[in-house]
């Protein structure tokens, strides 16, 4: 085995290989970027270099960089991960050249599957069925008419030179032919310059299943079953399971040797995994189509190794370093069920739009023989836009597939992340949707359950407000408290915090908004708890802190007889004072209206539209009618031989300038007749 | 420890007779203060908060520390003393004062109420204002005015402007204060004219509010009439006049919540620091239930009852060390601790005797030799008189008492329990010895006797009168007579006239004498002890 390796990547997987190699006793080297000095993986690793800039082109992409800093600390290997350089052939022999072990299969292997036209001809000479298609050189019209009458309608016209969606055409019928490819080929023409096209079968609700393979030096190659990753949002995967929902164990074999043909054809090394397409009607028939392999560890490699109990890491390690497989075909079996959510700093409500930010609080939940998360990030860290905005993945198993979306449903429930807006409840709700309990898979599932997965904004119940409104008085006495012991008279009666007044009721108002919605929560001290009302309804509340630290915010509230456990995260940003309350499997965003705490964030040196001495203006920095954010320049004065810029007090618009440029203003002018929002 | 035991019988049905008489004068201060808490008239209400202003308790709760106390002050000022002597006519004087603590600082807070008659002052608007800066000034607390004022209530000028306790002494105090280094600091949220404008421009430092605040000396009318120049009141003297151009104001907030914000801030930076005495242990709550307090004082103010029963519902842990316990007992002298803090405690069990006059003198030398303060808690009908109490001096011997009391230079706080009558009112640390702090029971009676015996004594003088000159006084002409006079006494020897009048600085619900105290006690710890020095004791 190897005493040290390398791994050129980043994130979970960085962190997921290190954590086999470390078990196996083998040492680690990290490498990161500017931007990742104190990421998961550098901290985790043995140790680590740092091999360039935050951009992936100029550190995690740079092959040189990464050989050299496995030459300099003595690697012996270098585990490519997935993504970045991990299927690249000349990273992979760039690593042989400098007598360091790739791995990963061949370069040959490599090229043979990166090339989708070679691949699909050499897997067809190997026996493995491709989606009934023509790919020929002949173009012309009648021809390409019985080619697709051919394969059977509905097929799709593709420009040969095509991409990302543009020169494709759906034809339904036989009759739409030849409107449609006249079409497709102008617009391949005028946009790819040859009109070539080719055709192939449209699977109507096709589902994505992938088996994974394992080849060693020896000959032997074995699978270890497939997964399902039908689940997809902007052709990538979110959701993924282990085994596919409704093999049966004929078609299953079927699968896996075609899967294992495909891999000989290449003379594959390693762990790979071949992608098939399978149409509706794969449940009766069980028809499938080659669509491409995968030279490298998948992401969602975890399932496979939660129903198998193998770990893939370990698989790899050991195929590179020249030893057999350790299990045989026969040895291989299938127990219980896996499922991969994907967590992802995004937006689903903005078409899955990547989001950035601070992870300012984030408790995954706990893991177990039945959850694990695989993640390359912790509390504090950033999600910065220069690499994928995945957070974690977040895998359960139990021995069914109901059992194990139980897990799931718990444990996305459990799952706390605040600062970045992520994928987390959009999850949640996909693994409740019917289409997906019911293992009604395919790849529009998202799509055709849109009315499920993004419902209507409700309100939140009343007991989120209450839950905030108990947090920030025990915030409040927290803080009173903590104020108490420094102040030399830790016991003073001014240290209460339970707003006494003098024969008078003790009253108060927090206020709370939700979307534009107003929330007035009143509060008055009881002896036994807080009175809450909101809406012409009370309780009686009460409540604890009940663990700091790692769990932070997480409270015991009681409402009248009902007692919860909640968590309840402050966050300010932009000024606004959020809460997160996470309840019942809810996270709710919330936002504190302190009259009090606003200005005193916001009032700096705010204000002045007005000139603060005579003087002239210079410049206008804004245009009339536009929407400018706080401090956003407006204009500038020139006075006292100084440059005096005039800036936003607030978000707002600029409704008119009151002088034009190189105009005298006197002292105290007015300059800008500002409209701020809200 | 010593702790003292209970003799209550809470099941009795004396107890629960006393109970429910207690609960019925505190349901009535409850709700008495409830309508004075509301302010002003409801139209003036509604028109201030159109206006974007905050009520002045708004504003007192936004100053202060979330969740923290509020331990206000005369409450009960100027109650049925205006308008035809309608209770509620000037409520609460017009302004509200107490202390609560701003960014972890006790300070002294004083908020007009321009819902009432414009936050114009009063008489008693004056007097209430001027010992909120006493309070001040002996207990060293930042002093935050939150101006929103006329002025003077110009129809009694005569009351309220030319003498020395009157308007121009807040300035003066202002300035005396500042210069003994108690923070003057004002937020400006409302109209502050004439006389007024001296509040913000005394102060160490101030704020004011956009298109809400207002500092002149003369308002737009007044210089209309004098000079003929035509100017709007933000001209003459808005936020932006002052924090931009006059200088008059330092700081410019756009509303009353800004303006909260940022004297907050400046408290923030004060500096300021509270050294409490090296002695303060963690506070315990008295062994007994406070509540019980209601039971322990009888219905029928002439049945005496062992005071020790109340300390032991106040106290650290019921808790107390008694001096000279076998000695003079109609007063009950000890040592105890409330809310950590040394306290000592002189109590009325029973009529002044040169014996208790003598205890209470020596055990008010030990706490002022060892700096421990005083909690006096009265219930005196006076000294005992006759001729052989007179004739063994016991003239002598409360003059002692009254120059221990009058001396001790520690922090006293007075709590009247029941009645305060006559020279036992100044031996137990009445008004006039100057406790940081005073407090009533509202069972409590305060006269210079009681109303029975002023009765009977202007009964017996009248007659001697009436005899002398060879008239007769029917008994029914006496006893009508003798009800005017306990009449008179019961009126005026009510609570609600004493606090109204600030002969104390609130009336407060039994229960909360423990907070109350101990608040008040905290809050003197603010200003550094000062050594005593004792006057002549007649021997």
């Amino acid at each position: 085995m190897f005493s040290k390796i390398l791994i050129a990547n980043r994130g979970e997987i960085a962190c997921r290989v290190i954590r086999t190699a470390r078990r196996m006793g083998v040492r680690t080297v990290g490498v990161y970027s500017e931007a990742d000095g104190d990421a998961r993986h550098v901290r985790l690793a043995d140790e680590a270099v740092c091999i360039g800039g935050s951009a992936a082109c100029e550190s995690y992409l740079v092959a040189e960089r990464l050989v050299d800093a496995a030459r300099r600390t003595g690697a012996e290997a270098v585990h490519p991960g997935y993504g970045f350089l991990s299927e690249n052939a000349d990273f992979a022999e760039a690593c042989a050249a400098a007598g360091i072990a790739f791995v990963g299969p061949p370069p040959g292997a490599i090229r043979a599957m990166g090339s989708k036209a070679a691949a699909k001809a050499l897997i067809e000479a190997a026996g493995v069925p491709l989606a009934p298609g023509y790919h020929g050189e002949r173009q012309d019209p009648d021809y390409l008419q019985d080619r697709a009458e051919a394969i059977g309608y509905p097929v799709l016209i593709k420009a040969v030179a095509g991409g990302g969606g543009k020169g494709m055409r759906l034809v339904e019928r036989s009759e739409d032919f030849a409107a449609a490819l006249g079409s497709c080929q102008r617009e391949a023409l005028a946009s790819f310059k040859s009109p070539d096209v080719l055709i192939e079968k449209y699977l109507r609700r096709a589902r994505h299943i992938e088996v994974q393979i394992f080849a060693d030096r020896h000959g032997h190659c074995v699978h270890l079953f497939e997964r399902d990753c039908s689940v997809q949002r902007r052709h990538q995967k979110v959701l993924e399971e282990a085994p596919a929902p409704g093999m049966k164990p004929a078609w299953r074999a079927a699968m896996g040797r075609a899967a294992v043909e495909a891999a000989r054809a290449v003379g594959y090394v390693g762990a790979g995994t071949v992608e098939f397409i399978a149409s509706e009607s794969f449940l009766d028939d069980g028809c499938f189509y080659f669509m491409e392999m995968n030279t490298r560890l998948q992401v969602e490699h975890p399932v496979t190794e939660m129903i198998t109990g193998q770990d893939l890491v370990e698989w790899q390690l050991r195929v590179a370093c020249g030893e057999p497989l350790p299990l045989h075909q026969d040895q291989l079996g299938i127990r219980g069920h896996a499922l991969e959510s994907r967590i992802y700093a995004e937006n689903p409500a903005q078409d899955f739009l990547p989001a950035t930010g601070c992870l300012l609080h984030l408790v995954p939940p706990s893991e177990s023989i039945n959850v694990r998360v695989d993640t390359g990030i912790e509390q504090g860290d950033e999600i910065s836009p220069f690499y994928d905005p995945l957070i974690a993945k977040l895998i359960v198993w139990d021995v069914d597939r109901d059992a194990a979306l139980a897990r799931m449903r718990q444990a996305l429930a459990d799952y706390r992340i605040v600062g970045v807006t992520t994928n987390v409840e959009f999850l949640s709700r996909l693994v409740a949707c019917p289409a997906f309990v019911n293992a009604d898979l395919d790849t529009a599932l998202i799509e055709r359950s849109r009315a499920f997965l993004f419902p209507e904004r409700t309100d939140p119940p009343r007991s989120v407000f209450y839950i905030a409104a108990v947090a920030g008085l025990l915030e409040e006495h927290a803080a009173a408290a903590e104020r108490a012991v420094r102040s030399g008279d830790p016991w003073s009666p001014w240290s209460q915090h339970d707003g006494w007044r003098l024969n008078i009721q003790s009253r108060r108002t927090l206020t709370y908004r939700s979307g534009d919605t107003r929330y007035e929560v009143a509060v008055a001290y009881e002896l036994d708890g807080w009175r809450l009302s909101l809406g012409g309804e009370s309780v009686l509340a009460r409540g604890r802190v009940l663990e700091s630290g790692r769990l932070a915010g997480q409270l015991a509230v009681e409402l009248d007889d009902r007692r919860l456990v909640a968590s309840v995260i402050a966050v300010t940003e932009k000024q606004e004072q959020k809460r997160h309350v996470f309840l019942d499997g809810g996270n709710y965003v919330i936002v504190r209206d302190d009259p009090l705490h606003l200005v005193e964030a916001g009032d700096a040196h705010g204000g002045g539209l007005t000139a603060p001495m005579p003087g002239k203006v210079i410049a206008l920095l804004a245009g009339v009618g536009q929407h400018v954010a706080r401090g956003a320049p407006l204009l500038i004065l020139e006075a006292m031989k100084m440059e005096h810029t005039i800036t936003a007090p607030k978000d707002g618009m600029v409704r008119a300038f009151r002088y034009a440029a190189g105009e005298q203003v006197a002292d105290g002018a007015e300059l800008v007749d500002f409209e701020t929002d809200g | 420890m010593p702790i003292l035991t209970t003799r209550l019988e809470a099941r009795s049905a004396e107890f629960r007779g006393n109970v429910s008489a207690m609960q019925g004068v505190v349901a009535d201060l409850r709700s008495t203060i409830a309508r004075i808490a509301l302010g002003g008239p409801e139209s003036a209400r509604q028109k201030h908060l159109a206006r974007g202003k905050l009520l002045p308790r708004e504003r007192v709760n936004a100053l202060i520390d979330p969740g923290s106390p509020f331990l206000e002050l005369s409450q009960l000022a100027a109650y049925g003393m205006y308008g035809d002597a309608h209770p509620f006519e000037v409520p609460a004087a017009s302004l509200i004062s107490g202390i609560g603590r701003v960014a972890g600082v006790e300070c002294l807070i004083v908020a007009n109420d321009a819902t009432v008659k414009g936050g114009t002052y009063y008489p008693m608007s004056v007097k209430k204002h001027l010992r909120a800066q006493e309070i001040a000034r002996e207990n060293r607390l930042p002093c935050l005015y939150l101006v929103d004022s006329g002025g003077a209530f110009l129809p009694m000028q005569d009351e309220v402007f030319p003498d020395r306790e009157h308007f121009g002494r807040i300035f003066y105090n202002q300035a005396r204060l500042s210069a003994a280094g108690i923070p003057q600091i004002a937020a400006v949220l409302g109209s502050c004219t004439a006389g007024g404008a001296y509040v913000p421009a005394m102060c160490d430092e101030s704020i004011i509010v956009k298109e809400q605040g207002t500092i002149f000396l003369g308002g737009p009318p007044l210089v209309r009439a004098a000079t003929g120049e035509v100017v709007t009141a933000e001209e003459l003297g808005g936020a932006d006049v002052h924090t931009r151009i006059s200088g008059v104001a330092d700081h410019f907030a756009e509303n009353d919540a800004h303006a909260l914000a940022i004297a907050r801030r400046i408290v923030g930076h004060l500096n300021w620091r509270k050294r409490p005495p090296a002695s303060v242990v963690e506070p315990k709550e008295p062994l007994y239930p406070v509540e019980e307090l209601y039971g322990v004082i009888p219905n029928d103010a002439r049945k005496p009852f062992d005071v020790r029963e109340v300390i032991a519902r106040i106290v650290d842990g019921s808790d107390f060390d008694e001096f000279k316990a076998r000695y003079g007992t109609t007063l009950v002298c000890g040592f105890a601790r409330l809310w950590g803090y040394p306290l000592g405690i002189v109590a009325n069990n029973g009529i002044l005797f040169s014996e208790s006059s003598l205890k209470a003198a020596h055990f008010v030398e030990l706490c002022a030799q060892r700096g421990i303060p005083l909690l006096f808690l009265q219930n005196i009908t006076g000294f005992m008189v006759g001729r052989s109490y007179e004739n063994r001096g016991i003239a002598r011997d409360g003059a002692k008492m009254v120059t221990a009391v009058a001396c001790a230079n520690v922090p006293k706080f007075t709590v009247v329990i029941g009645g305060s009558f006559g020279a036992g009112n100044y031996g137990m640390c009445g008004r006039a010895y100057s406790p940081r702090f005073l407090w009533m029971w509202p069972n409590a009676r305060i006269s210079v006797m009681g109303g029975e015996q002023a009765a009977n004594v202007l009964a017996t003088v009248r007659r001697d009168g009436i005899e002398a000159t060879g008239g007769t006084w029917s008994t029914g002409e006496e006893e009508a007579f003798k009800a005017r006079i306990r009449e008179q006494y019961e009126r005026q020897g009510h609570p609600y006239y004493a606090s109204a009048r600030l002969w104390d600085d609130g009336v407060i619900d039994p229960v909360d004498t423990r907070r109350v105290v101990g608040l008040g006690l905290s809050a003197a710890l603010n200003a550094e002890a000062e050594a005593t020095r004792f006057g002549i004791f007649r021997m």
